[in-house]
């Protein structure tokens, strides 16, 4: 019978409940009546379940009540069932022994309810509120209600937004990365997702083997921190912290040599500097906090040359100012490490020396960049406290050799001085130099080349002198093939300058590829020309005549492509 | 009405335990009758007098009859009595019936049913005589054409006998049901594609009626084992059927369930092509497949028609229906879908908005306009029904007064459009505890009124002007009524209040409409009355009795006066609201008829059923003129396009179907709600639907280019048969979201803003 159903479709009374049932109300049944008894009931009451939801239909609703239940059993001409009118859930208690559920009924202490002197409210009065919703059919016209922004939860459209923008930029397409990111960049409303998004970006930190995402991830703190819109915060502190992290961390994907974790660091580094200038105002102490950190990679020797690398380059996008406060006093502490590390030609050495030549260009990038700023702010002598221009050079070129080599093209000026530069490389040249054994491996270091256009005054002369001489210890063969290479450049740029006026430099960089893995790399050059003071105007033709080659002089039209993206190919 | 009254004593004698079998045969044999069509051939072109019970007598008698011998036996010797009587062999009729020891009056109910349908029976019996396959054969085939409506009300009699036949026409062993039915599954497995699509239909009503002759039959097991074996290869939007069917084992049961009786009774109609039919004509005389051949012409009404076969989603777009498609003649009568003319109104236009503004402009530029107004209303729609097809009330001063308003508004009205989509307002009814079960909007958009589950409705002023009452008699007599603003002293002050609420029901209130004067109010409860409220005094006026069971939808008629109602009976009735009786009885729903539509011109009446049609019927003489099926799910929104000639039909499938009046075709099919749709609404102009769902959206769609991209040829206008684009996507112009709030009620404002309204569900 009923209980012998392989399949039970439905709920069903079994045929001792009937008989329970029967003897509860002193009828005694046969086997064979309960359990038609039993069939039948539980028929009638699929019937009731059925025609109940009838009503639940009907009333507009999802939900099943006991109401509906009762009207189907009235419309059946059944007895209703009384007490189980309430809203709330009702609560199921099982029995162990017996397997048994049962609803609790707790008897009501009448009395005790009519002389409360807790009376009960009632219910709220039924209202009708009415609220433009959508005008014009687009859009909220704010929210229902007034929820605080803070509170307010994620509405699921900016949940949708948030998902679909996360995956199409962390996602295969290129395409919809792109325009993810551009949307991010220009999206007014999505200020209530900015902590989601700096979570996503924290995530920096999880995927360091991956170069690509790193760098996707990065591209979106670059939309977050371009949108018009968003106010940024104390968001910023963990957006500089995920950047810092791209810069500085010795990365997993750095282990493996053809991943261009450089170009990222560059990256990072501009992002950097970007965040900084222009949110740097919203967290107080932000430039110390970073300049500290980068100091700490870069004296700290047991990191790997990519953070120092990093730490350089981080410098550099802060501006020459950090450099000179932070690289430049160190680098005399920091020389002697990398010189170790570049002249030790064994085999085993040949991958960190290769980075070691990345960090000596960052460095000298960095270094130059340093000496133009100088240069350019030497009409200014109010910046006395920092060292003086001469004396830094001085200092730099005894580290790079003619790498920094500096022309003062300065016939009339610098009088009897130039004649004697010259002789004074011919006769470096003949001296033997200790380090330099092999001649094959000669390092080709860029060039620097820098025309001065300056009246000396005597100290001055005395000391770009002494720097000349002091130069001779350190500078290299290759410094020497530089100054023949920029002789044939020097010529060209010959001019005369005007007795007086202040003082005005061109760089000019120039040279190959260093290493080993970068031969055969097309020799670049750079030249940076300052633009005098508005009073000096420099005469047209020298400025024609400079030989220029390299991006530099291009009008910059990004922001990204600095002169510093010379870096790149590297 | 009364034969509800008895099935529900029917079914109160199976609840206390399986009763004489007898009574239920009987129960089964004069249900037929009784059930829609004796309402409908009552009615047939007559009308308010005729009691809807009258068809119903003979089911009275039938109670009472003591129940000797085994069913089946008695069923055999009853029907062969009322054979030899209608034979006229009276004398042998009356040894039988001595011989078998019937009681005296055991003929009675057959006799009087007899005398009420007689042309019925005797063609019911002239077929049982020659019950060979070859006759039936050609009966079907030439029963599409006997479409006239003489004859097929005869024909509508038929399958009542067979009915009581087929219960002894016991055939073959029940375990070979099994084999049949795997046998025709495999013959139409095997059959062109093109032919398969086609006669794939006949696998549900098949499936269905061996099932319940097995049940009738006490095969129990054997019932069980064929459902289980084939209750799968049913269409999926048959579930709902499949589960009540699976509930039902015993023979007992089939007595209480409406939905299953008449399953049984009416034919369930299938549209084939004359080809795919004789393929399977020949099968089955090939195969002597008898058990399915007779249950084909018993139960089955097959539409035989010319030309291609329709494909698979030709058909599933019309099927899903309890009883198959609409027959094709049955969308065949003439309906006069067009607007009726607007009575002219002297329009004082002077008085717009012109109050401070130059006085000699105004009027020069306002005669022109009145006159395109008038010009426009003046021409007669060629499809409109005569002005004085059915009397409608006359206007009154207010009536003009509120028309004049209407027009001014409608100067002002917004045009909407693909690329102009209307504001939502939206009125979230707060605190509510899921008892919201109706709202209504009047027309001009000044109060709301809402139904709720603990009887009670709630009007609700939501303009700054409250609600008052009049005053009482009393105090009326003490008022001026000479003075000029008499109509402004009668009310009284001291009851102003945003809301007032109405008592009166005893069950939820399932359906509210505000007359389009703003006097009257209508609700429908459960408790099978409809109450009409005065909104002067916020008092019943009167109560409605004659649905006896809940009544789930009423509405006004576009002109007032006239009101529609329509309920669990599976009868919509139409009513005066000065008859305490209804003008007419629209019978013909297989079950409850969930919700009920005036046609803006006043002469139709649309009803949406549980059945999963819609029926169009015709206030003047109560036919029904079109039956729509093609929902998969109860029907629960209904509206008519502002121009008359199209409606829009929402379910619990969560689809809005489309529907041309004046060709009777679907249209178009609108997807994208994911729940019911409760309610659907034309923007004043027609150029938008609105449909508000259980899902919590508002979607709007572009009925514009819903129903201009029809090209309704003849050859589609003539068989029926629909090629729907699936471009839901296209139409779709926008979905709101509400906030946890359904959205139960929707109306475009006179200007065209969208109002929606709804009870926030926590």
């Amino acid at each position: 019978m009923a209980a012998d159903r392989e399949e039970r479709r439905f709920a069903e009374v079994s045929r001792d409940s009937v008989k329970l049932m029967a003897e509860s109300a002193g009828l005694e049944l046969g086997d064979e009546v309960a359990a038609l008894l039993a069939e039948d009931v539980c028929y009638r009451l699929r019937e009731a379940a059925q025609s109940s939801a009838q009503f639940m239909r009907h009333a507009k609703r999802k939900k099943l009540t006991v109401d509906d239940f009762n009207k189907a059993l009235r419309w059946s001409n059944v007895e209703a069932i009384c007490g189980y009118g309430a809203q709330d859930a009702m609560l199921f208690r099982s029995v162990k022994e017996g397997e048994l559920f049962f609803v609790e009924d707790r008897d009501i202490n009448l009395i005790e309810l009519a002389l409360a002197t807790n009376i009960p409210k009632g219910c709220a009065e039924t209202m009708v509120r009415a609220n433009v919703a959508y005008l014009d059919g687009k859009g909220n016209v704010g929210p229902q209600g007034t929820v605080p922004a803070a509170v307010q939860s994620l509405s699921d459209d900016l949940l949708k937004y948030y998902q679909q923008i996360t995956r199409a930029i962390l996602g295969e397409d290129p395409h919809l990365m792109k325009v993810a990111l551009q949307d991010l960049q220009s999206n007014s409303k999505i200020a209530a997702l900015l902590p989601y998004f700096v979570y996503v970006i924290s995530g920096v930190k999880s995927v360091s083997h991956d170069l690509e995402q790193l760098n996707r991830l990065l591209h979106m703190v670059k939309s977050l921190v371009q949108n018009p819109y968003l106010y940024l915060g104390s968001y910023v502190r963990s957006l500089v912290s995920s950047v810092m992290y791209c810069i500085l961390e010795p990365l997993a994907a750095s282990i493996n040599p053809l991943n261009d974790h450089w170009t990222l660091r560059d990256y990072a580094a501009l992002l950097l500097s970007h965040i900084f200038w222009t949110h740097g105002d919203l967290v107080s102490g932000l430039y110390r906090q970073i300049l500290l950190s980068l100091q700490k990679v870069l004296s700290d020797p047991v990191r790997p040359l990519c953070s120092h690398y990093g730490a350089v380059v981080g410098l550099h996008a802060l501006g020459w100012k950090a450099v000179e406060r932070v690289l430049f006093p160190h680098l005399p502490a920091y020389w002697a490490n990398l010189q170790a590390v570049l002249d030790d030609y064994s085999v085993s050495n040949a991958q960190v020396k290769a980075d070691g030549h990345k960090v000596y260009g960052a460095i000298l990038v960095a270094v130059e960049r340093l000496l133009k700023m100088k240069a350019l702010s030497l009409p200014q002598p109010a910046e006395g406290c920092s060292i003086p221009l001469p004396a830094m050079y001085s200092e730099l070129y005894s580290f790079f050799g003619d790498s920094l080599a500096v022309r003062f093209s300065t016939e009339q000026s610098f009088g009897g001085f130039s004649p004697c530069t010259p002789s004074h490389f011919r006769e470096t040249r003949k001296e033997p130099l200790g380090h330099v054994s092999n001649p094959d491996t000669t390092r080709k270091m860029p060039q620097l080349t820098a025309n001065l256009n300056i009246t000396l005054r005597p100290q001055d002369q005395s000391l770009a002198r002494s720097s000349m001489q002091r130069s001779r210890a350190s500078s290299s063969r290759s410094g020497q093939r530089s100054i023949g290479l920029s002789r044939d450049v020097f010529p060209k740029a010959r001019f005369t300058s005007p007795h007086s006026g202040p003082p005005t430099f061109s760089f000019v960089i120039g040279g190959r590829q260093m290493g080993r893995r970068c031969q055969g790399r097309r020799p670049f050059q750079t030249i940076f020309v300052p633009t005098p003071p508005p009073p000096v105007v420099l005469p047209r033709v020298y400025t024609h005549k400079l030989p220029v080659i390299g991006r530099v002089c291009k009008p910059l039209r990004r922001w990204t492509r600095s002169h510093y993206s010379l870096h790149l190919p590297l | 009405m009364e034969h509800d009254q008895f099935k529900f004593i029917f079914k109160m004698a199976a609840v206390q335990g399986g009763m004489v079998d007898a009574k239920d045969e009987l129960d089964i044999k004069s249900e037929p009758p009784s059930d829609g069509f004796g309402n409908s051939n009552a009615n047939d072109g007559r009308l308010l007098s005729s009691s809807p019970g009258a068809g119903t007598g003979g089911t009275a008698t039938g109670n009472n009859k003591p129940a000797p011998g085994p069913p089946e036996e008695q069923q055999t010797l009853l029907a062969v009595l009322q054979f030899l009587k209608k034979s006229k062999l009276a004398e042998s009729a009356e040894i039988l019936r001595r011989e078998a020891g019937l009681p005296e009056d055991a003929l009675d109910p057959k006799g009087t049913d007899a005398s009420g349908s007689g042309p019925g029976l005797a063609a019911g019996s002239g077929q049982v005589d020659g019950v060979d396959a070859s006759s039936l054969l050609s009966r079907v085939t030439v029963s599409s054409s006997a479409a006239a409506q003489a004859p097929k009300k005869a024909g509508e009699d038929q399958p009542d006998v067979s009915v009581v036949l087929s219960a002894y026409s016991q055939q073959g062993d029940p375990s070979l049901y099994d084999a049949y039915y795997s046998g025709l599954k495999r013959f139409i497995e095997s059959v062109l594609d093109c032919h398969r699509a086609e006669l794939s239909q006949l696998f549900y009503p098949l499936f269905v009626h061996m099932y319940l002759e097995l049940v009738y039959n006490n095969n129990e097991s054997v019932a069980k084992a064929f459902f289980e074996k084939f209750s799968g290869d049913q269409e999926c939007y048959y579930e709902q059927d499949l589960r009540i069917l699976s509930s039902l084992t015993k023979k007992e049961h089939m007595k209480g369930n409406e939905t299953l009786l008449d399953f049984r009774t009416s034919k369930f109609v299938l549209r084939i092509s004359r080809d795919s039919y004789q393929l399977l004509k020949r099968h089955l005389q090939e195969r002597q497949n008898n058990q399915i051949w007779n249950i084909i012409q018993e139960h089955l009404y097959i539409d035989i028609f010319d030309g291609m076969p329709r494909s698979k989603s030709q058909i599933d777009a019309m099927s899903g229906s309890l009883a198959g498609e609409a027959r094709r003649e049955a969308n065949k009568a003439k309906v006069f879908y067009g607007l009726l003319k607007e009575p002219e109104i002297e329009l004082p236009l002077d008085d717009e908005d012109e109050e401070a503004e130059n006085e000699e402009g105004k009027p020069k530029k306002k005669k022109p306009k009145k006159d395109s107004m008038g010009s426009k209303s003046k021409k007669q729609d060629p499809n409109a029904p005569l002005q004085t097809r059915i009397p409608l009330p006359e206007l009154k001063d207010s009536d003009k007064l509120d028309k004049i308003m209407y027009m001014k508004e409608s100067t002002k009205r917004i045009r909407l459009g693909s690329d102009n989509l209307p504001s939502i307002c939206f009125y979230t009814f707060l605190n509510a505890y899921q008892g919201l079960t109706a709202v209504d909007v009047t027309d001009d958009s000044s109060l709301i009124a809402g139904g709720f589950a603990d009887s009670t409705v709630r009007v609700w002023s939501v303009t700054p002007k409250k609600l008052r009452k009049v005053k009482s008699a009393a105090d009326l007599n003490l008022i001026d009524k000479e003075s000029d603003d008499v109509l402004e002293r009668i009310m009284d002050e001291k009851t102003a209040s945003e809301l007032k609420i109405l008592y009166g029901h005893s069950g939820p209130v399932y359906g509210i409409s505000f007359s389009p004067d703003r006097n009257y109010l209508l609700s429908s409860s459960e408790d099978g009355t409809i109450r009409l409220w005065s909104l002067q005094t916020f008092t019943c006026l009167v109560g409605y009795k004659g649905h006896n069971y809940p009544v789930w939808d009423t509405q006004f008629s576009p002109y007032g006066y006239y009101f529609v109602s329509g309920g669990h009976d599976r009868v919509a009735r139409l009513w005066a609201t000065d008859h305490y009786q209804p003008l007419r009885i629209f019978a013909g729903h297989l079950a409850d008829i969930t919700c009920t539509r005036f046609h803006p011109n006043s002469n139709y009446v649309a009803t949406g059923s549980s059945d999963r049609t819609i029926r169009l019927w015709d206030v003047l003489n109560g036919n029904c003129v079109r039956i729509f099926t093609g929902h998969k799910g109860p029907i629960h929104a209904l509206a008519f396009s502002p121009n008359g000639k199209f409606l829009a039909s929402g379910a619990t499938d969560g689809r809005v179907l489309l529907w041309d009046i004046g060709h009777g075709l679907m249209v178009g099919e609108l997807k994208g709600h994911t729940d019911t749709i409760y309610s659907l609404r034309f923007s004043r102009d027609g150029e938008i639907l609105a449909s508000g769902s259980m899902d919590n959206t508002v979607r709007l769609w572009d009925a514009m280019k819903a129903f201009d991209d029809l090209e309704t040829d003849d050859f589609t206008a003539a068989t029926g048969h629909i090629h729907l684009q699936d471009n839901s996507q296209e139409l779709l112009l926008g979905t709101y979201m509400t906030k946890s709030t359904p959205v139960l009620h929707l109306h475009f404002t006179r200007r065209n803003l969208l109002l929606a309204a709804g009870a926030y569900n926590p």
